[in-house]
């Protein structure tokens, strides 16, 4: 029963015409918020997905762990260890003087002192932190914990901390670390390196930073719209950083360090029969502690102006004068080039005259008749001056660099410097000048153009000692994963094997072991080791006439001090060179230091064997 | 009250099934945007509005029950009752988000602004509902309903809520046009409209020219003012194509949309269900409104035909002003999305509205 619509022409006629003009109005205004709604979800749709991940996801960085450093016995050198630091946001407290006052009143610190960082950093962008304090005390972050809710915008943060188990005594071994600056970020960000993040600055922690710094792990955390975390969408786990072993000596390069005392200088001790270097201290030295808490301003002006230089590796970047130590080369190459008989004896009246010149002798008058082991026991210059010119500078130094000497020795620290050793070609080059023979008068002695490290000479005598096997110096010997797992080693690496006759080792080891026996080198002599070796006195200014004593030179005019070794004299093990700046006397001021580090290593070495036989007497008596 | 077998035969099931349709589709999405994941539950809200859906079921069939023509003695009864309303709310009213709007009546939170929008599309059927001048209404002849209308929007703009006074005036301003004012009477209206733009700016309050300074530059403030637009946008254009999925939209779920139950859940809802959720959603309200646009022309008589219409624009605006403002083509004004947007009074108003269409549609047939 359909009913018919029986109003439809009554109605309201207006309104019946004005409605189609509203479906038209309806559809013109629906279109147009659906093509809105196109635009933003199908056309920018991916662009908003961005923005929204990235309003709810923070990439949290964890940074990995720093590798540990421990010495060739598993010693700790170095590690991290977990510490504290103290940051104030000021916007997140309604009154930021009030919750200072209140934390220095919490804390028992100066109000004053925090008020001022305060102010000093009042003109810093909002909601960046001030930093209260570093590696604050286990008393104060209780206090900060216990007061947090009237403390706001005060924060704790841990983050791990480098420590130096023996503070300076290795510093220039291990460096120091320090925040990634701007300048770098830019290169090393592609390497997952974020602002505030440590890197190596110098030593072991900087050439080895790869190794020791291990990798990044981050989380994906979701957040909401206060910025608090409600879950960790992804974690990658970070990985630790290798643990290095050093072939360093823990307790020998305490030994060194402390006999180098307040004099600025180096000992390099080295392993004659694999170039492991067993201890290298210089001083003054740097505490890397001081640089791990976050070095002050004025702190790092005081080391970086200071005349004595405490940031120098003086054993891999001081170049001096040889001096004497110099007469082991020229004893060899004479020798060696059969350019004198060794057992001749020349008459020495205390300078030789070359040219229009006199050289002088260190002794005022002269040693009398000289032969060749003779004058290496009293380092009779006179015998060595008259060697060089029937040597010659390339002879001289083409064995010089046989050696080792005026080049950079490969070991794995930066900035090493390599040292001169000068020849014709090398004048030339530098000064476009001839090499004039009264030249290698000088050089004969160490002195002149010759520059040399401390590790050359070190490296230098271990070679001498092993009968002519040059071998790199290392300082790292093994690298090993956290698991315990190896996963690089170091093993002796020969650069040369230097063809040395059989007579000419006898010759100097004898003479070198009679230098510490009856000669210069006395102070040396050890009644528990035998020790071979050579003392030398480097010119620093050169004396024209007089002979003055060190003592009398203003201290940076005095000569430096060398003393180059090795022991046991028969049956070397290692070779030590010690060098102290301005130190005056070779025998006097660093042959004695050189007896004290020999003397820790025929201790340590007791050591290691008598546990050796308390293990095999204890695995015996279990049989 | 007897039920006559003709108005079971002539019910308008597409207009029911729709309005309970975006009831539905406001309860599930308000349970989305009130979901704690920390609790495990969606509180109260979903539960309330279901409830809401009730009290609005009985409004629905109230207004559909009886002739609609009875209305025509109830217009200013109700108009009265809704003056008082604003007026005490002004006196005792309940403040919430820094505006006065409501009126505490223990189990429910009376919003009055609400039913007066009803009152205005009201007042103007039972004013244009004698036949128009052959050319039309001069603009002396709107001198009484701007008198009547002009306290309702005055009390509402005071609270203050610049989004319902402002749908109450264009709803004012639709009656005004369709009842029928000349043409130039009209044109005089708007060119006055614009010269008191200027004036009007001085009246907002800062929050409100905040908004509007805002949408015209949403990177003005991004974290302060222009948060809200750039956030729900970010929210609309991420759910792409099919949306993140029911409960799974991140800008809702982690509070970065405001009023996500509310004025917002539009953009919760694009979120969740993408460009094909929304086309879905935009087309249950083009098919409401053109339905009824239908009615309007099959009205047996002009009040029926102006109220049925009144109505209709009440939802229309709504949508289009909810939808504009959310996807960020129109600055943030408060409106709710008509029967999907939590709220008791707005769900209670707008099905009492669809109850009076209902009414006029099934009363085409009978006398």
């Amino acid at each position: 029963m359909a009913l018919t619509e029986i109003n439809k022409q009554d109605g309201a006629p207006e309104l019946r015409r004005r409605a189609v003009l509203l479906y038209a109005l309806l559809v013109f205004v629906f279109v147009s918020l659906f093509a809105r709604l196109i635009f933003l979800q199908a056309f920018q749709g991916e662009r908003y997905t961005y923005l929204s991940e990235n309003n709810r996801i923070r990439l949290k960085r964890v940074p990995g762990s720093r590798g540990m450093i421990v010495d060739r016995q598993g010693q700790l050198l170095v590690d991290s260890r977990p510490s504290f630091d103290l940051f104030f946001v000021p916007e997140d407290s309604d009154q930021p003087e009030n919750t200072l006052r209140l934390l220095a009143q919490y804390l028992k610190w100066d109000e004053n002192e925090l008020l001022k960082t305060y102010e000093e950093n009042k003109s810093r962008a909002a909601f960046d932190e001030i930093t209260l304090g570093r590696d604050v005390e286990w008393s104060t972050i209780v206090a900060v914990e216990t007061h947090q809710l009237d403390l706001p915008g005060v924060t704790l943060r841990a983050r791990p901390r480098r420590n130096y188990t023996d503070g300076p005594a290795a510093a220039h071994v291990l460096g120091y670390l320090g925040e990634v600056n701007q300048k770098q970020l830019k290169t090393l960000k592609a390497q997952g390196y974020g602002s505030g993040d440590e890197i190596g600055h110098y030593g072991l922690e900087r050439h080895w930073e790869e190794i020791l710094r291990g990798q990044n792990g981050g989380q994906q955390v979701e957040v909401d719209a206060l910025g608090r975390r409600v879950r960790v969408l992804h974690e990658v786990h970070n990985v630790p950083g290798y643990t290095m072993h050093l072939t360093i000596d823990r307790q020998l390069q305490q030994t060194a360090f402390e006999a180098l005392g307040s004099k600025e200088g180096t000992i390099v001790a080295i392993d004659v029969h694999s170039g492991a270097v067993l201890a290298l201290a210089s001083t003054p030295a740097f505490d890397p502690n001081v640089f791990a808490r976050g070095i002050k301003g004025n702190e790092w002006n005081a080391l970086l102006q200071d005349k004595l230089r405490p940031l120098s590796n003086r054993a891999t970047q001081g170049q001096f004068p040889p001096g004497s130590t110099f007469k082991i080369v020229m004893a060899i190459a004479a020798l060696e080039e059969g350019v004198i008989n060794p057992e001749t004896s020349i008459s020495d009246p205390g300078f030789f005259p070359f040219g229009n010149r006199n050289f002088r002798d260190w002794k005022e008058g002269g040693h009398g008749a000289v032969n060749f082991h003779r004058a290496l026991v009293i380092s009779c210059d006179t015998y060595f001056y008259q060697l060089g010119p029937k040597l010659g500078i390339d002879r001289i130094a083409k064995w010089a660099r046989a050696f080792g000497l005026g080049e950079k020795s490969g070991i794995a620290l930066d900035d090493e410097r390599g040292g001169t050793i000068p020849d014709t070609a090398w004048k030339m080059k530098r000064f476009r000048q001839p090499w004039y023979p009264g030249e290698t008068v000088s050089v004969a002695i160490g002195q002149g153009y010759v520059t040399v490290t401390p590790l050359q000479l070190a490296n230098m005598m271990a070679a001498v000692a092993n009968g002519g096997k040059l071998f790199r110096p290392r300082i790292v010997s093994k690298v090993e994963s956290v698991d315990g797992a190896t996963v690089r080693e170091y093993g002796p690496e020969l650069i040369r094997t230097i063809e040395l006759k059989p007579d000419t080792l006898t010759r100097v080891h004898n003479a070198l072991a009679d230098v510490v026996k009856i000669g210069t080198g006395g102070m040396a002599r050890s009644a528990i080791i035998e020790v071979a070796g050579k003392t030398g006195t480097a010119q620093v200014v050169e004396m024209k006439g007089a002979y003055l004593k060190s003592e009398q030179l203003s201290y940076f005019n005095r000569d430096h001090a060398w003393f180059v070794s090795y022991a046991p004299a028969q049956n070397p093990e290692i070779a030590i060179a010690v060098l102290i700046e301005h130190g005056g006397h070779g025998g006097e001021a660093a042959a004695p230091m050189a007896k004290k580090v020999y003397e820790k290593y025929i201790e340590l070495q007791k050591q290691v064997t008598d546990k050796q036989q308390a293990r095999t007497e204890g695995s015996s008596r279990a049989d | 009250m007897q039920i006559d077998r003709r108005m079971i035969a002539h019910f308008d099931w597409l207009l029911f099934f729709l309005t309970l349709a975006f009831v539905g589709i406001g309860i599930t999405t308000i349970y989305s945007a009130n979901f704690n994941m920390a609790e495990g539950h969606a509180g109260v809200l979903p539960m309330r509005q279901a409830t809401w859906l009730g009290l609005g079921l009985i409004a629905m069939f109230t207004a559909w029950s009886f002739d609609y023509h009875y209305i025509d003695r109830l217009v200013y009864p109700f108009y009265g009752v809704m003056l008082i309303l604003l007026v005490l709310v002004y006196v005792i009213g309940h403040s919430g988000g820094g505006s006065q709007r409501w009126i505490n009546l223990g189990f429910f939170r009376l919003q009055p602004s609400e039913p007066a929008k009803l009152a205005i599309v009201l007042l103007m059927a039972k004013y244009f509902q004698t036949d128009e001048p052959p050319k039309g209404y001069y603009l002396r002849d709107l001198w009484v309903p701007f008198a009547l209308v002009a306290p309702l929007i005055f009390l509402t703009l005071i609270q203050p809520d610049l989004g319902t006074a402002i749908i109450l005036g264009v709803v004012f301003i639709s009656m005004v046009l369709m009842g029928g004012l000349r043409l130039r009477s009209f044109s005089i209206l708007v060119g006055a409209g614009l010269a008191f733009l200027p004036i009007a700016w001085q009246f907002l309050k800062t929050y409100q020219r905040n908004r509007i300074l805002t949408f015209l530059d949403p990177d003005r403030d991004p974290l302060g003012a222009g948060y809200h637009v750039i956030q729900s946008q970010i929210a609309i254009g991420s759910g792409k194509l099919f949306g993140k999925g029911f409960m799974h939209g991140t800008q809702n779920r982690l509070n970065f949309l405001p009023e996500q139950h509310t004025d917002f859940i539009f953009a919760v809802f694009s979120e969740e269900w993408g460009l094909i959720g929304c086309a879905v959603l935009l087309l249950l309200y083009f098919v409401m409104i053109a339905y009824c646009l239908r009615v309007v022309q099959r009205a047996k008589d002009r009040f029926g035909a102006l109220l049925v219409f009144g109505m209709i624009a009440i939802v229309f605006w709504h949508v289009t002003i909810n939808v504009a403002m959310v996807s960020g083509i129109m600055p943030v004004v408060g409106v709710p999305l008509p029967m999907v947007s939590y709220g008791g009074s707005a769900l209670a108003s707008m099905m009492f509205a669809v109850g009076v269409i209902m009414n006029v549609s099934m009363r085409r047939f009978i006398f």
